[in-house]
């Protein structure tokens, strides 16, 4: 995937700092389209869009990735889902249909969710308030089983079904259309989808692990994992595990100086420091083994502002990263192929 | 007092009103088909984008029907994207009842409220059938009488959910069909509630939108039976504690205009040629024979044989085969029609079906619109045309502002919501 490290910025409310109750301006669009335009100002490759079925005030990503789609034309777009409550039917067009009118920049990062609070919501199951360790396997499993829907209804289209045939009066021809006939314990789903097959052929799928069960289901289902590395040892730790995979490492990112980062508690690595420092750090994680890197701006929009106006143009300074963008889908900037679709006849 | 004309613009859809063998016809995927129909819907200031749904594609004779369109983007999705190169017209599409829960529902379309900044419509469906079920979680875990039951409560639950900013996000909701409980964490969007749309016309259908929803779509575009509808449906508003103009009518329509209207009737006959061909018009009567009859001649008389009665196999996903209520009487018309007229089967199906309720100059169809509406056969009309994505060009161009002349239809909109657009308070 070229010589440069790769970047992405997730983005989370009005940043990924602790502090009181959000501006409210996060729940206009004017606000997301901003934020991404200043992502794809600095080429990042992608950004990421936080969500959850819990007490999350956010708006639903899939729609907010949806509607500043039309308003970018090279960043990819990933919203997060949670698999356990959800159907992989809407889902799969879902984000095929992002990938449409993205024209090709669709990703989706999912996950499970073991929260009592989310099961209260949807009322199907019930889940323990402390989960124990054979649901917590399962909700692993039953996500494998999700992507691995997804991505059979993203192939249950050959590229080429739609004939428009006059002659012969055929709008399709059917023996390109796939039946994906998943039988699992959590579901099973008939298909095809009611989409074609998006653009990218397979939107990729990105997965957030911090444990060996999670790096597993990465190495099954996933195209990007997210890790979270503290320091070079645990890099190039992960970057063993996780070959094979556009492995990009989460760090929680304070650019603007001052700020006391002490109190931040967070799963990944919190950065405080100036952009040149940043840059350092990224360099010498990029050299242990970690492709790119997800920054957490923890105020947003000023992290974020920083990122592209100093981080980057110092990381081009040093021959680290794009000067302008190569592609135009998601897969493009991970250099991921296009898959062949599992259901073609070679 | 002159009426004010409601217009909804359909996207055309997975059936053969949809012509895509018109050189014209573009993708039904793409998104810059999308993008075209709703800015020129918006340009001709109509009140809302319209887009249908099926959770299956289409079966007839255990084999995936390939002669009409296939394919649909998701529907949230689509209107997200449209909000961004809209500013105006409201943003609707249908979303099922059935295969949905009402936490992740009422999430989405609040979200798109915002993100339209107050746009958002939603047509509520109910599809119980297994076939569609195999597709979803549950299967299909609902029987047929409990369909209405279930979207009625469905609605209750999403609209508790839309509600909860009123106790900071607290809700709890239980019946036969749901219990949940917990903190619905979004802040009232612009409309509060998206625009609650129904496209029922059983009995059943029709009182739930006269409980329930703003809009309620119909087939009856006629004179003389879409006033007999529009009478039916506003008369059950009364025991709901809602007036007339708290539940519109819009009868679904199609639209073909010329320069004259003896152009008009040509391309209109030429036009159903095209959505009925003759595979098409022997699939239409399988549909209603519920049998095998590819061994007919669609150029020779109807089947003398009778219609199998009993649960409709041979068409799958498709919710007209349930308008045949009675097949054996229904064909036993058809035959008479026929055996009148002296029509084929392919002449008769285009007769049945494909007669166009719009045909004439940009001048003749405004009257026709027009006079339905002023004679309380409906409040405005889904206009469908049947090309994508330009289908709706001439009428924008040609049409509305032959209605804003007469006073009966907006020349700007007057507010940012689709509540606004549509009148509701």
């Amino acid at each position: 995937m070229g010589t440069g490290l790769h970047l992405a910025a997730a983005l989370e409310g009005t940043g990924w700092h602790p502090g009181g109750p959000g501006d409210p301006a996060r729940f206009t669009p004017d606000y997301w389209v901003d934020l991404v335009r200043e992502a794809e100002r600095g080429l990042l490759d992608f950004v990421t869009f936080e969500d959850g079925l819990g007490r999350t005030g956010r708006l639903d990503s899939v729609l907010v990735a949806s509607r500043v789609a039309p308003l970018t034309t090279h960043i990819g777009l990933v919203p997060s889902v949670v698999a356990t409550f959800t159907e992989p039917f809407h889902l799969s067009k879902a984000i095929a249909t992002l990938d449409y009118v993205s024209a090709g920049r669709a990703g989706v990062r999912v996950r499970g969710s073991f929260s009592a609070e989310d099961a209260r919501h949807f009322g199907r199951r019930s889940f323990p308030d402390v989960p124990g360790e054979e649901l917590l396997a399962d909700l692993v499993e039953e996500t494998a089983d999700y992507v691995e829907v997804l991505r059979r209804l993203w192939d249950s289209w050959e590229d080429d079904a739609e004939i428009r045939d006059v002659a012969t009066g055929r709008f399709i021809d059917r023996d390109k259309l796939h039946y994906v006939d998943f039988r699992g314990r959590w579901f099973s789903v008939k298909g095809p989808s009611i989409t074609p097959r998006p653009p990218q052929g397979a939107p990729p799928v990105a997965v957030l692990s911090h444990s060996p069960r999670i790096h597993d289901l990465a190495r099954r289902q996933a195209d990007i994992v997210f890790s979270t590395p503290h320091d070079v040892a645990e890099v190039r730790a992960a970057a063993a595990e996780l070959g094979g995979l556009r492995h990009f490492a989460d760090i929680v990112v304070f650019l603007g100086g001052d700020r006391d980062a002490a109190d931040v508690t967070s799963d990944a690595h919190v950065f405080t420091g100036t952009a040149s420092e940043l840059a350092d750090l990224l360099v010498a994680w990029h050299a242990a083994g970690v492709d790119g890197f997800r920054l957490r701006p923890a105020v947003l929009p000023d992290d974020l502002v920083a990122i592209t106006g100093e981080l980057v143009p110092e990381l081009q300074r040093r021959g680290a990263f794009r000067t302008e963008y190569g592609a135009t889908t998601l897969r493009g900037h991970l250099g991921l192929p296009r898959p062949a679709n599992r259901y073609a006849a070679v | 007092m002159v009426k004010q004309i409601h217009l909804a613009a359909h996207f055309p859809g997975v059936n053969n009103t949809t012509v895509w063998s018109d050189p014209r016809a573009g993708s039904h995927i793409e998104f810059s088909s999308f993008v075209h129909f709703a800015q020129t819907a918006e340009r001709a200031k109509f009140d809302f984008f319209f887009l249908a749904e099926g959770l299956r594609l289409r079966e007839q004779n255990g084999l995936i029907y390939d002669l009409d369109v296939v394919g649909r983007p998701d529907t949230f999705t689509v209107l997200a994207g449209l909000a961004a190169v809209t500013t105006h017209l409201g943003l609707a599409g249908t979303i099922n009842s059935t295969f949905n829960e009402p936490f992740e529902v009422a999430r989405q379309f609040t979200s798109l409220d915002h993100l339209s900044g107050g746009r958002a419509g939603w047509n509520v469906v109910t599809s119980w059938d297994a076939f569609t079920g195999e597709n979803f979680r549950r299967g299909g875990y609902l029987p047929e009488e409990q369909r209405y039951e279930r979207a009625r409560k469905f609605l209750d639950a999403a609209t508790v959910l839309f509600d909860s900013w009123r106790q900071d996000g607290d809700f709890s909701y239980q019946d036969e069909f749901f219990d949940i409980s917990g903190r619905f964490d979004l802040p009232r969007s612009p409309q509060g509630r998206p625009v609650i749309l129904q496209a029922g016309d059983s009995s059943e259908g029709r009182e739930f939108a006269a409980a329930k929803a703003d809009a309620i779509f119909s087939r009856h575009a006629g004179l003389a039976d879409g006033q007999a509808f529009y009478r039916d449906v506003k008369g059950r508003l009364a025991k709901y504690g809602r007036s007339p103009d708290q539940l519109k009518v819009l009868p679904a329509a199609t639209f073909v205009l010329a320069g004259t209207d003896a152009e008009a009737q040509e391309r209109a006959h030429e036009v159903r040629r095209q959505q009925v061909s003759g595979q098409t018009a022997i699939k239409f009567l399988e549909q209603l024979w519920n049998r095998d009859l590819s061994a007919y001649d669609p150029d020779g008389p109807l089947p003398e044989i009778d219609p199998l009665v009993g649960e409709n196999t041979i068409a799958r996903g498709r919710a007209s085969v349930r308008s045949h209520r009675d097949p054996v009487a229904t064909a036993r018309e058809w035959r008479e029609l026929a055996a009148a007229k002296k029509l084929s089967i392919r002449e008769l199906i285009i007769e049945k079906t494909a007669r166009q309720t719009f045909i004439g100059s940009p001048s003749s169809v405004a009257t026709q619109i027009n006079d339905l509406v002023q004679a309380d056969a409906s409040d405005g009309f889904i206009l469908v045309p049947h090309v994508t994505p330009g289908g709706f060009d001439e009428f924008a161009d040609a049409v509305v502002p032959l209605l804003q002349e007469r006073g009966v239809f907006r020349t700007e909109y007057t507010g940012p919501t689709l509540r606004d657009h549509l009148g509701l308070a």
